[in-house]
C-alpha cells in the first residue's frame, strides 16, 4: 500500500485502529496517581476515568497516530505517575 | 502408606522436630544449585503464597541478575482463612530452612531473611530454636524479620519493603524484588511452604514431585474437623473436605483459595483436582491451598459482603481504585446482604469489578474483584432475590463469619 493510500485510510472516519503501532504501551504509577485527571483529557482515545476520577487504561500500544498525545499526557501530568515505556503497564 | 512428605516425621501437635530427627529422617540433600532449579522446572513446582508462579523461573530470573542477591522466606500468612504455613513453620522448621538455604546456594544469595507473621508466635520460635541448631556458618547469613499483622504484609513488594525500611506496604513495580529488592538487591521472595517443597525435591527430584508431589491444604468452614491436610496433588476437592470429618450438613457453595481465590458452586467443585495448573485451566484459582465449604442455610450475598468489608479495610490504601472501588464495592454489597440496595447496585457492581482488576500498585484490588466476580455468579438467584424482595431469608446475619 503506497504512502498516500495509507494516510487516506486513517483519514476516514472510524478507522483510526487501522494505523501502524509502536512498541509502547502506557502505565499508571498507582501508588502516585493522585485521579487529577489530564491524562485522560489529552489522550481520551486511550484513556477514560472511573467513577472517582481514576484512570482505566488501555491495554494496547499505542497507535503511531496518537504517540504525541501519549507523550503529552506523561508529560502533563502534574505527579509524573504517567509512563510510556515498552510493556509500559504496571502490571 | 501415608503420604506425607512435608508433615511427615513425628506428631505435629508434639514439639518441633529437631535437626537430628529431620536429619535422619530425611538425610542430606542430592540436588542444590542449577541441577535443583532444573528438577524444579521439571517437577513444575508452582508458588504456594498464592500467586502459583513457577518457582525455578522464579529462582532463575534472580540467579541471572548481578549480585549480591537476597533471599525472603516468606512466612506472612496473612490470608484469614490459611493455616499451613504456621503449622509448617511449627512443626518442621528444619525443612523450611533446607529449603531458604538452597534457595540462598541456587541463586547466590549471601543473606535469608526469615520473615514471619508478628502474630505467629509459636512458628517463630519454632523458627528461631532450629536457628539456633544449624552450624554457625549457615546461622549467620539469616535474620528474622517480623511482619506486621495485615493482609499485605505477605504481598511481595510490601514484604521487601519491611526489611528495607520497617514499612510493609506494597510497592509500585517495576521494579521488581528480582531486579532491585532488598537494599537495591536483586531478591528472591518465596514462600515457606514452597522453599520446604524445594528441599524435599532436593532430595528426591523433579520427578518424583510429578508423580507424588503434595501440598498443604487449610480445610475450614461447613466441616466436622477444620485443619491442616497434606495431600497429593490432584487430590478430588470432595477428599480433603471428608478428610476433614467432612460437612455436618447440606453444602451450597465452597470458597477456594481464600480471599482471594472464589466461590464454586458445591455440584461443580467437589472434583475438581488441587493442582494448581488443572485449577488454572478450569478458570479457577488453588490460591493459597484454602478449601471452605459454605453449608446450604448460610447466605452467600452475606459471606462475601463480610469478607470483602474485611479486604477493604486490609487495603493499604495507597491506590485511588483500592480505596474508593473496592471501599465502594464492599458498603453496596453490604447494602444488598441487609435489603437495602439501590436499583442501580448490581450493575454497578457488575461494572466496579471489571474496572478494577489491574489498577493498584499490588494485587489487592484483583483479588478482591475476583471474588465478588465469582460471587455474582454462583449467588445470581441470591442476589437478585435480596435485590428484587429488599432482604435476607438465611439464617445467619451479616454479622456471621465462614468458620
Amino acid at each position: 500500500m503506497s504512502e498516500l493510500s495509507a494516510r487516506r485510510w486513517e483519514g476516514s472516519p472510524g478507522v483510526a485502529r487501522l494505523g501502524t503501532s509502536s512498541r509502547l504501551s502506557l502505565g499508571v504509577d498507582r501508588i502516585r496517581c493522585d485521579g487529577r485527571g489530564y491524562c485522560a483529557e489529552l489522550l481520551p482515545e486511550m484513556i477514560r476515568l472511573d467513577d472517582w476520577g481514576y484512570p482505566i487504561v488501555s491495554s494496547e500500544r499505542v497507535p503511531d497516530h496518537l504517540l504525541d498525545h501519549a507523550r503529552r499526557a506523561v508529560a502533563t501530568c502534574p505527579l509524573l505517575a504517567v509512563r510510556l515505556a515498552e510493556d509500559g503497564r504496571s502490571r | 502408606m501415608s503420604i506425607a512428605s512435608l508433615l511427615d516425621g513425628p506428631d505435629l501437635r508434639g514439639e518441633a522436630e529437631p535437626a537430628t530427627g529431620h536429619r535422619a529422617r530425611l538425610g542430606p540433600s542430592l540436588l542444590s544449585g542449577a541441577a535443583l532449579i532444573d528438577a524444579l522446572d521439571q517437577g513444575d513446582l508452582r508458588g504456594r503464597g498464592g500467586a502459583g508462579f513457577p518457582v525455578g523461573k522464579k529462582w532463575r530470573s534472580v540467579a541471572g541478575r548481578p549480585g549480591p542477591r537476597v533471599v525472603i522466606a516468606n512466612g506472612a500468612e496473612g490470608e484469614p482463612l490459611s493455616f499451613k504455613d504456621r503449622l509448617l513453620m511449627q512443626a518442621r522448621p528444619h525443612l523450611v530452612l533446607d529449603g531458604a538455604t538452597l534457595a540462598a546456594g541456587a541463586v547466590d544469595a549471601d543473606q535469608i531473611v526469615l520473615y514471619i507473621g508478628r502474630e505467629h508466635s509459636a512458628a517463630a520460635d519454632a523458627m528461631l530454636r532450629a536457628l539456633a541448631e544449624r552450624p554457625p556458618r549457615e546461622r549467620r547469613r539469616f535474620q528474622v524479620s517480623r511482619a506486621p499483622v495485615a493482609y499485605v504484609s505477605g504481598e511481595e513488594t510490601a514484604a521487601v519493603q519491611f526489611v528495607n525500611r520497617g514499612v510493609a506496604l506494597p510497592m509500585s513495580v517495576p521494579p521488581r524484588p528480582f531486579e532491585a529488592g532488598v537494599r537495591g538487591r536483586p531478591t528472591l521472595v518465596q514462600n515457606v511452604e514452597s522453599l520446604a517443597t524445594a528441599a524435599l525435591i532436593a532430595r528426591r527430584g523433579g520427578a518424583w514431585y510429578r508423580s507424588s508431589g503434595t501440598l498443604l491444604v487449610t480445610v475450614t468452614g461447613a466441616v466436622a474437623r477444620p485443619g491442616v491436610i497434606e495431600t497429593r496433588l490432584g487430590t478430588p476437592v470432595a477428599e480433603v473436605v471428608e478428610r476433614a470429618g467432612g460437612p455436618p450438613g447440606p453444602i451450597q457453595a465452597l470458597l477456594l483459595g481464600g480471599y482471594f481465590g472464589g466461590w464454586i458452586a458445591a455440584s461443580d467443585a467437589w472434583d475438581l483436582p488441587l493442582d494448581p495448573m488443572r485449577l488454572r485451566a478450569a478458570r479457577h484459582s488453588l490460591g493459597c491451598g484454602v478449601v471452605a465449604p459454605l453449608a446450604a442455610d448460610r447466605c452467600g450475598v452475606t459471606e462475601t459482603a463480610r469478607i470483602v468489608t474485611y479486604l477493604g479495610g486490609q487495603s493499604a490504601r495507597q491506590c485511588g481504585p483500592c480505596v474508593f472501588g473496592l471501599g465502594a464495592i464492599a458498603a453496596t454489597l453490604r447494602r444488598i446482604a441487609m435489603g437495602l440496595s439501590h436499583p442501580d447496585d448490581l450493575a454497578r457492581l457488575d461494572r466496579w469489578s471489571a474496572e478494577l482488576p489491574g489498577r493498584g500498585a499490588c494485587r489487592h484490588p484483583d483479588g478482591a474483584a475476583g471474588l465478588v466476580r465469582s460471587a455474582l455468579r454462583v449467588f445470581a438467584d441470591d442476589f437478585a432475590h435480596h435485590h428484587d424482595h429488599r432482604g435476607c431469608t438465611a439464617a445467619t446475619p451479616l454479622t456471621a463469619g465462614v468458620a
